[in-house]
């Protein structure tokens, strides 16, 4: 792979290309684009792109469905843009493999945030059995979590919490799939556990639980963690 | 009455008709030796009359027809046949037949007349509120609009050399803009949601204390000269809320409060909640769930208090920066969840919005210990 990321952008509104490849580019990220879900598709074969942003809303197919087409075989990040500014719109997605989403209008820095946290989670596949976050650490082979050196005693389903969203980290992980992966399939529409958890979560490794920097919420969707 | 009357199907209204004209003839049959047939004929021309003010006009020509030929047949002599012995009872019966018409036509024609006003008066009453949307809309979108385009024409201007720090200022006011345009845009959405009826609440077990701390920190730029209070109890238990419309709710209320309140002013917001109501069948409509927002900034005028829910109303004299869409929404959401809103000034000043939701209630505490 060579240091300049290739980005596929499939968008149909020229304005939105226009801002992205120059917004990109000054990033020093390659660009290619695509004006609809036909030619996206085909640009993704062709090019193996490091990472696709696609847009919901184009002319000729439903961006569902290009998603879920990708997802067939392409293993690499795919950031969704909408407009439908829907929840139900944004869990669909995040639920066929899209790895994140912005809303438009969204501001080019989190966009290049969120670029650079996909690309990075793709660099470091392999576990780490350390990872360290302000002044917490975990340690993933004895399942120890501490801050300033000191343990911090989480029960099991507080520790398979934190363990599956910093693992994640920097993506946005849906109610379901955070209860499903902690509590299980059956628990899949119990969203009272993952209240109550994330609260004990972040009381026990926020420094103020009420104005959260790593476990943050995002609206009627799910939950990120982020440790920029 | 006259709504459902006008509903009722003309076939029943002929029915009612016919009903009418023999029920009340068959009362006066009784009384017809002392009443005397003249004294008949006013009152069928009363129940034509009455028919006349409810019902379509077919029925009533057909009641005033078989009034009329009622009266001859039961009550002019000789009884039981259509013949008349006198000029004086043939006139009479004529004349009766003519002003039963008459009546009917005339009172049809009224309530024609009637129908077309108030036709009129809804489409002034549409007119009014189409203007202040127009008004509102080309005052709030242009605003924003203008600056950003007279911001770039000026950073593009190839004759004047503006300063490094004066640049960085059109920067920023071309942001300011786009956020103001963002925000009016994300009020119209919102509020053609609401017209059109589409909103169904996807009700969810809530954290109100997360959901209030996330739109405080989203208002953060707002808020910066605000002094912020929270109350709200530790072991608040979670609410089924459709979390969207609830935070939009709290958005509205904050972000108002933070607008139309001068610096330094204090907003609180406090949830409360009822662990033992019952709520579909205690009689005070006690709510579950009670969220109040207060501040103590300058309060509302008595006399707009009742209004500043209505869509498009802005206080006289208000600042410019809203579509008077705000505070709607907010109402919108809130029936839409079954809750309801009022607005009262506090004694010692500012105001207080209080927010009642019909929620469930799940206490954590069996919850954590897991």
């Amino acid at each position: 792979m060579s240091n300049q990321a290739t980005i596929l952008i499939i968008d149909d509104e020229v304005q939105i290309r226009k801002l992205l490849e120059i917004t990109l580019d000054s990033n020093d990220y390659k660009t290619i684009f695509a004006v609809n879900a036909k030619e996206g598709l085909l640009m993704a074969a062709n090019h193996q792109p490091d990472l696709i942003i696609l847009d919901l809303g184009l002319p000729d197919e439903d961006g569902q469905v290009v998603l879920k087409r990708l997802r067939e075989w392409y293993k690499n990040p795919i950031i969704i843009l909408t407009v439908k500014n829907t929840e139900a719109e944004i869990v669909k997605a995040l639920d066929s493999g899209a790895n994140d989403y912005l809303s438009k209008p969204f501001r080019t820095q989190e966009l290049l945030a969120r670029i650079r946290t996909a690309l990075r989670n793709l660099v470091q596949q392999e576990n780490e059995p350390l990872v360290e976050f302000g002044e917490v650490s975990i340690d993933f082979a004895s399942r120890i979590v501490k801050i300033k050196n000191e343990i911090v005693k989480l029960t099991t389903t507080e520790y398979n919490l934190l363990s599956i969203l910093v693992k994640n980290e920097g993506r946005v992980l849906t109610h379901q799939y955070l209860l499903k992966q902690v509590w299980g399939n059956s628990y899949s529409d119990q969203t009272q556990y993952l209240r109550v958890f994330v609260a004990q979560l972040r009381k026990k490794i926020e420094v103020d639980p009420n104005r959260p920097k790593f476990i943050i919420t995002e609206s009627g969707v799910g939950y990120r963690f982020n440790t920029s | 009455m006259k709504s459902i009357l006008n509903q009722t199907k003309i076939k029943n209204q002929y029915l009612i008709c016919i009903l009418a004209v023999s029920v009340v003839s068959l009362c006066c049959l009784f009384t017809r030796d002392f009443l005397g047939h003249k004294v008949i004929g006013y009152i069928l021309l009363v129940v034509v009359s009455l028919l006349a003010m409810f019902l379509d006009i077919l029925p009533v020509l057909l009641s005033a027809v078989l009034s009329a030929l009622i009266l001859n047949f039961l009550f002019i002599q000789p009884y039981y046949t259509f013949h008349i012995s006198s000029a004086e009872d043939t006139l009479l019966f004529f004349l009766f037949f003519l002003i039963a018409l008459i009546n009917g036509v005339l009172t049809h024609k009224i309530r024609k007349t009637e129908k077309k006003l108030q036709i009129k008066e809804i489409r002034v009453n549409t007119m009014k509120l189409y203007n202040a949307l127009l008004d509102s809309l080309s005052h709030e979108l242009r605003t924003p609009i203008s600056t950003i385009m007279g911001a770039i024409d000026t950073i593009q201007s190839k004759t004047v050399a503006i300063s490094e720090e004066n640049r960085q200022k059109l920067y920023s006011e071309i942001e300011k803009a786009s956020l103001r345009l963002n925000h009016q845009v994300e009020n119209l959405l919102n509020m053609s949601r609401l017209e059109s009826g589409v909103i169904e609440p996807k009700m969810d077990w809530c954290d109100l204390k997360e959901l209030i701390y996330n739109v405080i920190g989203s208002l953060k730029e707002d808020l910066q000269f605000h002094k912020i209070v929270v109350d709200v109890d530790d072991n608040l238990p979670l609410f089924k809320l459709d979390y969207g419309l609830t935070e939009q709710i709290i958005y509205n209320l904050i972000f108002n409060a933070s607008q139309y309140t001068p610096k330094g002013a204090k907003i609180e917001i406090k949830v409360e909640h009822n662990p033992d109501v019952d709520f579909e069948y205690n009689p005070d409509k006690l709510m579950p769930c009670l969220i109040t927002i207060s501040d103590d900034g300058n309060g509302f005028p008595e006399a707009e208090i009742d209004k500043v829910f209505d869509k498009f109303y802005r206080l006289q004299n208000s600042k410019t920066g809203g579509t008077g869409l705000g505070l709607s929404i907010v109402k919108g959401f809130v029936e839409a969840q079954h809750g309801t809103i009022t607005l009262e000034n506090r004694e010692e000043g500012g105001s207080v919005f209080k927010i009642g939701f019909p929620a469930l209630i799940m206490n954590t505490a069996s919850i954590s210990n897991e």
